[in-house]
């Protein structure tokens, strides 16, 4: 009875911000536009009883997303997207959290501060200020000048490469800390022994230190991942016209289009291919778990 | 037929393996290891014993290339090796805290080292499954280290660190996770695998005991230096210095003046009002200098009534028995204030023993019972 009166808040909690909403997308995504407020027709009412409303279901939204190709397009560039900029975030995340576990420890703290001091400003005015950094005039082209080392201002803002320095910097923290946890774990005397069996040094990194921090890299991986995939922010303030996300068509279903169901449809789709990275997710997690026992 | 005793040290033709020539390694302005040279000889069973932050360990991690002296040379077999990274040592080491690697299993684990040199695959399965043999895990080869208990564990230590077959093995507290019961049946396990496999080893241990029972010879430090280097009965009988009398079992040591009373015998003033004691020893001591009689308890014998013809005799009251079942320690306590302990067998049901606490005891010894210290 103590527990479940323990797990019931939090699974209420999901049920309400979670599953309600959810379900209202779906029935959203089931209806069909029209011009109104709500923008959409509510296909179900009580009176003609729930056979009625489930016998004439079209999934003509569905459908729809399968014809026009600027979906799938956004879906895969949206996939190609957020591949591309965890692989980059693992690769400037991993030298960070190794870094930090080889220095002396009393200087851990202060750099664990140093990683988690971003989120003390709001993300919204974090990502302005890399539109400041990277524009024509901005301050990377100006420092860049000045040195000499190019002589006509590079095109970085609303290009992809914005998005991609946009999304590293911002999920960074979510890449170093669980690597970072997954390496403080490790014990010194692994990589002495493995030395004393003929490792060098290089070898020994590759034999013992990855292979025991895989458990961080996965779970960093889709800490960055996944919340990229539906990333709407970085791509409209860095990307420009040009970068296509799926966050982003999204957004223009709801409030340019005002095709509330077709959106809703493109979110439900999203949500059940998160779902697979999710369930990846949780199963390193348990496996992580069950290796610590 | 004769048998052969195991003493390259006393062999002037032999080759030492490791000659540690005047080693000093400093931290910063601690000195761990202070001018230190040693000898070990090949298939020796070498325990390096002393008290934590006496530099033992210290002098272990310099053999596999974990540290570097500070000055000094480090011969492996005629070769200087200071320079040498650990990966090309011809040494191995078996690690405190086992360091087993998790995500591998225990047949890979022991391959390990195998794998980094150009071995044939057949012979690498072939020395992986000796390894197991002779450390009886071949049920245990695909199982991961956290699904076998803490003695299998600490063999497949031994196995991986022996699967190469090193000139050297190091063992650092190789038994030090293991309790009591456990780390005497690995020790006698330990000595047959060296004698089997003829490897030289050399264990760094804090339990005299333990370096005791394994050991060919003892090398007891402190203080970054070597106290003494000897076979673990000569370390026990002759103790060159009061430390090492002190660190190797239990010991009575009365302080006295010296004065020469024959060929290698001495007359020790002790204590004023009581009758000198005699103690025989080959090292020269002058009239009227300062020394240490060191006496093991169980060479101290008890009685109730003085004993007849003996060189040392001097009589105290019971303070304290301590019963071990086949032993009890007395502690004696002289009319000068001194505590002496005496070691008796129990031979006897304890209801027929002749004294007990607040009794009036002699206690007595021969002339060569103790051993005469000058520090």
């Amino acid at each position: 009875m103590r527990r479940f009166l323990l797990i019931a808040p939090p699974y209420a909690w999901l049920l309400l911000l979670f599953l309600t909403p959810f379900a209202i997308v779906v029935k959203i995504s089931l209806s069909d536009i029209a011009l109104a407020i709500p923008p959409y027709v509510p296909k179900f009412s009580w009176d003609e009883g729930i056979w009625a409303y489930l016998n004439q279901l079209d999934f003509e939204n569905f459908i729809f997303l399968t014809q026009d190709n600027l979906y799938w397009k956004a879906y895969l560039s949206s996939f190609k997207i957020a591949a591309i900029s965890t692989a980059l975030t693992l690769l400037v995340g991993y030298p960070i959290a190794y870094g930090m576990t080889r220095v002396p420890s009393e200087w851990r703290p202060t750099l664990m501060m140093l990683v988690i001091l971003p989120f003390w400003t709001s993300f919204l005015i974090r990502v302005y200020a890399w539109m400041g950094i990277l524009s024509n005039e901005g301050y990377l082209n100006q420092l860049l000048l000045w040195t000499g080392i190019i002589d006509t201002p590079l095109t970085i803002l609303n290009t992809n490469t914005a998005v991609y320095i946009g999304i590293v910097y911002t999920y960074l923290p979510f890449m170093i800390l669980p690597i970072y946890s997954a390496l403080e774990r490790l014990d010194d005397s692994l990589i002495e022994a493995a030395e004393d069996l003929g490792c060098s040094r290089l070898t020994a990194f590759w034999l013992v230190t990855i292979p025991l921090s895989k458990t961080g890299i996965i779970a960093g991986c889709f800490l960055v991942f996944i919340p990229a995939l539906g990333e709407f922010v970085i791509p409209s303030l860095l990307g420009g016209s040009n970068s296509l996300m799926i966050g982003k068509v999204l957004w223009e279903e709801f409030f340019s289009n005002r095709d509330w169901p077709v959106a809703s449809a493109v979110a439900v789709i999203l949500l059940l291919l998160l779902v697979i990275p999710i369930v990846l997710f949780q199963r390193n997690q348990q496996n992580q778990q069950e290796a610590d026992q | 037929m004769t048998t052969l005793k195991f003493e390259p040290w006393n062999d002037p033709q032999e080759k030492p393996l490791i000659h540690f020539q005047n080693i000093t390694k400093r931290f910063g302005s601690f000195v761990a290891i202070d001018n230190l040279t040693i000898d070990i000889y090949e298939r020796e069973f070498y325990a390096l014993l002393g008290p934590s932050g006496c530099g033992k360990t210290t002098l272990m991690r310099m053999l596999a290339g974990f540290e570097t002296p500070t000055e000094g040379t480090i011969l492996l077999a005629g070769q200087d090796i200071v320079s040498v990274p650990p990966n090309k040592r011809a040494t191995n080491m078996m690690f405190q805290s086992y360091a087993l690697f998790p995500h591998l299993s225990i047949w890979e684990n022991i391959a390990f080292g195998l794998k980094r040199q150009a071995m044939a695959k057949a012979d690498i399965n072939d020395r992986v499954e000796e390894m197991l043999r002779l450390t009886r895990l071949e049920q245990f080869a695909r199982r991961k280290p956290h699904q076998i208990s803490g003695g299998q564990r600490q063999r497949v230590a031994l196995a991986r660190s022996l699967a190469k077959a090193p000139k050297l093995l190091l063992l650092d507290e190789p038994m030090g996770a293991l309790d009591k019961k456990l780390r005497q049946e690995t020790q006698f396990e330990l000595m047959d695998i060296q004698e089997k496999t003829g490897t030289t080893f050399m264990i760094v241990t804090h339990d005299q005991e333990e370096a005791m029972t394994v050991a060919s010879r003892v090398a007891v430090m402190d203080h970054g230096q070597i106290i003494q280097v000897a076979t673990p009965d000569r370390i026990y009988e002759t103790p060159n210095s009061v430390y090492v009398a002190d660190f190797i079992g239990d010991v009575n040591i009365i302080q006295g003046t010296t004065t020469a009373n024959g060929k290698d015998s001495y007359s020790i003033a002790w204590a004023d009002a009581q009758a000198p004691l005699t103690a025989n020893s080959n090292q020269p001591f002058s009239d009227g200098q300062k020394c240490h009689l060191a006496i093991r308890p169980e060479k101290v014998a008890i009685t109730a009534d003085r004993p007849g013809e003996v060189a040392n005799a001097v009589q105290g009251k019971i303070l304290d028995i301590a019963y071990l079942g086949n032993i009890s320690t007395y502690h004696v306590e002289l009319p000068t204030g001194v505590v002496i302990k005496a070691q008796a067998a129990n031979t006897r049901r304890i209801s027929r023993r002749s004294y007990t606490w607040e009794d009036t005891v002699w206690l007595s010894w021969t002339a060569t019972a103790g051993v005469l210290l000058a520090n």
